[in-house]
């Protein structure tokens, strides 16, 4: 049975995809009737901006932007590499989630502003690959009790900011905010993403994250069972 | 609802079980915030949260809001959080420095770090009336009590009553325990805590600490998960970090769990005895041994490192992991609403390999995003909503039951770690807070 819901789920997440494609050609059609230099420049030279969303997405990013300056074109790219890790949180695929991170990924929800390093004072969250790893299997435990309730979220990403970009490294900052079903009632989360995204040849994948709750100081009303 | 609650209150305790209106009812809960948060010692933080002049901590004993704050003379005093005028609220943070002196945001009342009132605009409006700057009443009001041990920083709003020392009795060890682990014999609290809200009576959590039954079943997911994890490190480098132990620990079996003694001591106060095995033989041990044995002597050393506690209870809001340097505190809120706030510790002359280790239990066990408090949580809103409907009356503690006994120095024991003696102690002092002895 999971393996059917895993499946529906990624028939929907395609299905998104291709959408996003259709939308995308339309979109692009439009400049690149006015522009048919930029047209024949793209196809020439398609951008080698690096990105892990599904194949027909990066190609649209590459036929849709060829024109614009290179920036715009890592910043599509980023974009849709956030969306697609809140897409995964969402449809709850912890292994996918989990594989977005580089080996030695971390990702990281410290308490204060001021915290710096990921290791050596109080944290919300401060996780590496394995620890990643038992909170999925705990999750995915038949007797993990405070999974029982009705369970959801809703992620929404924006004000994404490129801070930096390297030969090898992007350094993203973004906004989110985070709806959560408990039982019968809804939270509220919000706060700051940092990415530091490393270009890799099957695209980028997650050197940190760190996540700064706006509320990371008050009291937390019951616990976050999952990554923010 | 009791309207006669000290009567009453003794037919809802029972020597085995317990009423369990003792764990909703408004007039009870309200009792409690009198007879029991309204008296005895509450921990209101650490001397190292408030190093310098005009530094402070908020913090509400029972209902009352206080402010710990430090004064020019470097004392540490506990006043009640309000403006003497017109009742507002003085330092409006959770934490933060008030500078010379505190100012009253309505009408400026000023008043020095230790609560005297320093100056009031238009004095001279007040000539004539009672309340003149030599008045009192002009002033803050400081708790009944302020008193410390080994920089622990307790206050009681009751003028009368047991001292500190007398108050903690054998739970004392809970501060000498964690400050003896220290190569400098002392330590300094780390600037920011967790809290967590929980939808339960405070009860629930103090009665959880010493229950050594639910480890395993309320925490198999996450311990079956590290062991898994653990032992697949293991597999791949030879060793795991200690923290995945940690973890699977609270898995163990039943019978091992059955093994762990407690020991139940007068006013509710009790021991959780050592079960993790936290000295390991690795070179940050190693090192951290050594900086002890150079401070205390061998032999000293090895009795502060092999004193056998997993945490240690001050009934009826604290429960100190002194191996592991962290304590909780429960401000309770409402029947079925307890804040609890967890602070961690550095003990001072010990290697930082040795605190980031301990920070691992903290941040797994106790942060806003934990595994294991995760489900202690859920079992105990779940176990809340039971008690407030009427599908039964009384709470069972009769798990060995009749079979308690009792070591010279008065605390209760029972040869099954899993025995319900934590419980009917805890009961057993709660009834003399509530009726006085009477």
């Amino acid at each position: 049975m999971a393996a059917k819901k895993k499946l529906a789920l990624k028939k929907v997440v395609k299905k998104a995809a291709k959408a996003v494609k259709k939308t995308a050609v339309k979109k692009a059609a439009k400049p690149a009737a006015k522009k048919p230099a930029a047209e024949k420049v793209a196809v020439k030279k398609p951008a080698a901006k690096q990105s892990a969303v599904k194949k027909p997405v990066a190609k649209k990013a590459a036929t849709k932007v060829a024109a614009r300056p290179a920036v715009i074109d890592t910043q599509r790219a980023v974009e849709q590499f956030l969306y697609q890790q809140s897409e995964i949180l969402d449809t709850r695929q912890w292994q996918s989630f989990i594989d977005l991170f580089t080996n030695d990924g971390i990702y990281w929800v410290p308490i204060t502003l001021e915290q710096t390093e990921w290791e050596g004072s109080p944290s919300i969250f401060a996780e590496d690959k394995l620890m990643m790893e038992v909170r999925m299997r705990r999750v995915l435990h038949p007797n993990a009790w405070s999974q029982a309730p009705m369970w959801a979220t809703n992620h929404l990403v924006s004000n994404v900011v490129i801070e930096k970009e390297t030969a090898t490294e992007v350094r993203v900052r973004s906004r989110f905010q985070l709806m959560e079903l408990r039982r019968d009632t809804v939270r509220h989360f919000g706060g700051t993403y940092r990415h530091t995204l490393v270009k890799s040849a099957g695209g980028y994948k997650i050197k940190l994250q760190r996540v700064d709750m706006f509320n990371s100081q008050a009291p937390y009303d019951y616990v976050l069972q999952i990554w923010v | 609802m009791l309207h006669e609650p000290v009567p009453n209150l003794k037919k809802l305790v029972e020597p085995d079980r317990v009423h369990r209106l003792a764990y909703t009812d408004p007039e009870i809960f309200e009792l409690e915030i009198k007879e029991i948060f309204g008296k005895i010692w509450v921990y209101c933080g650490h001397e190292s949260q408030v190093k310098k002049p005009g530094d402070y901590q908020t913090l509400t004993i029972g209902r009352q809001p206080m402010v710990m704050i430090r004064g020019k003379d470097m004392k540490v005093r506990v006043l009640y959080n309000r403006c003497p005028h017109r009742g507002v609220e003085l330092c409006g943070n959770l934490k933060g420095n008030a500078g010379e002196a505190l100012t009253c945001s309505y009408h400026s009342w000023r008043f020095q770090l230790d609560g005297k009132v320093e100056s009031i605009p238009l004095v001279k409006g007040y000539d004539g009336t009672r309340m003149s700057l030599d008045n009192p009443d002009c002033s803050m009001r400081a708790a009944a009590r302020v008193d410390s041990y080994r920089g622990f920083v307790f206050a009681s709003l009751a003028p009368e009553g047991p001292s500190l020392p007398e108050f903690l009795g054998a739970a004392k060890i809970a501060f000498d325990d964690m400050c003896d682990r220290a190569p400098d014999g002392e330590v300094e609290v780390v600037p920011y805590c967790h809290r967590v809200i929980q939808h339960s009576n405070w009860k629930f959590f103090m009665e959880n600490q010493l229950d050594a039954l639910h480890p395993s079943v309320t925490h198999q997911s996450t311990g079956a998960a590290s062991a898994w994890v653990e032992r697949d490190i293991k597999q791949k480098t030879g060793e795991a970090p200690l923290y995945y132990h940690y973890l699977s620990a609270f898995t163990m079996s039943f019978d091992k769990w059955d093994s762990v003694q407690t020991l139940n001591y007068p006013r509710g106060h009790g021991i959780l005895k050592g079960y993790m095995g936290l000295r390991p033989d690795d070179p940050d041990t190693k090192a951290y041994v050594a900086a002890m044995y150079k401070s205390y002597g061998e032999e000293k050393a090895e009795k502060y490192l092999s004193r056998d506690i997993h945490h240690v209870l001050v009934y009826p809001y604290l429960s100190v992991q002194s191996p592991l340097q962290q304590i909780r505190v429960l401000r309770p809120i409402a029947p079925n609403k307890t804040l609890s706030e967890i602070w961690h510790f550095r003990l001072k002359g010990a290697p930082e390999a040795i605190y980031r280790r301990s920070l691992w239990y903290y941040n797994l066990v106790n942060s806003p995003a934990t595994m294991i408090n995760a489900d202690d949580l859920e079992n105990w809103t779940k176990g809340q909503w039971g008690l407030e409907s009427s599908g039964m009356d009384w709470v069972s503690f009769h798990r060995d039951y009749g079979r308690d006994q009792e070591n010279a120095d008065g605390s209760i024991y029972s040869k099954n770690g899993t025995s319900e003696a934590v419980m009917r102690s805890q009961f057993k002092a709660w009834t003399e807070y509530l009726t006085g002895g009477k």
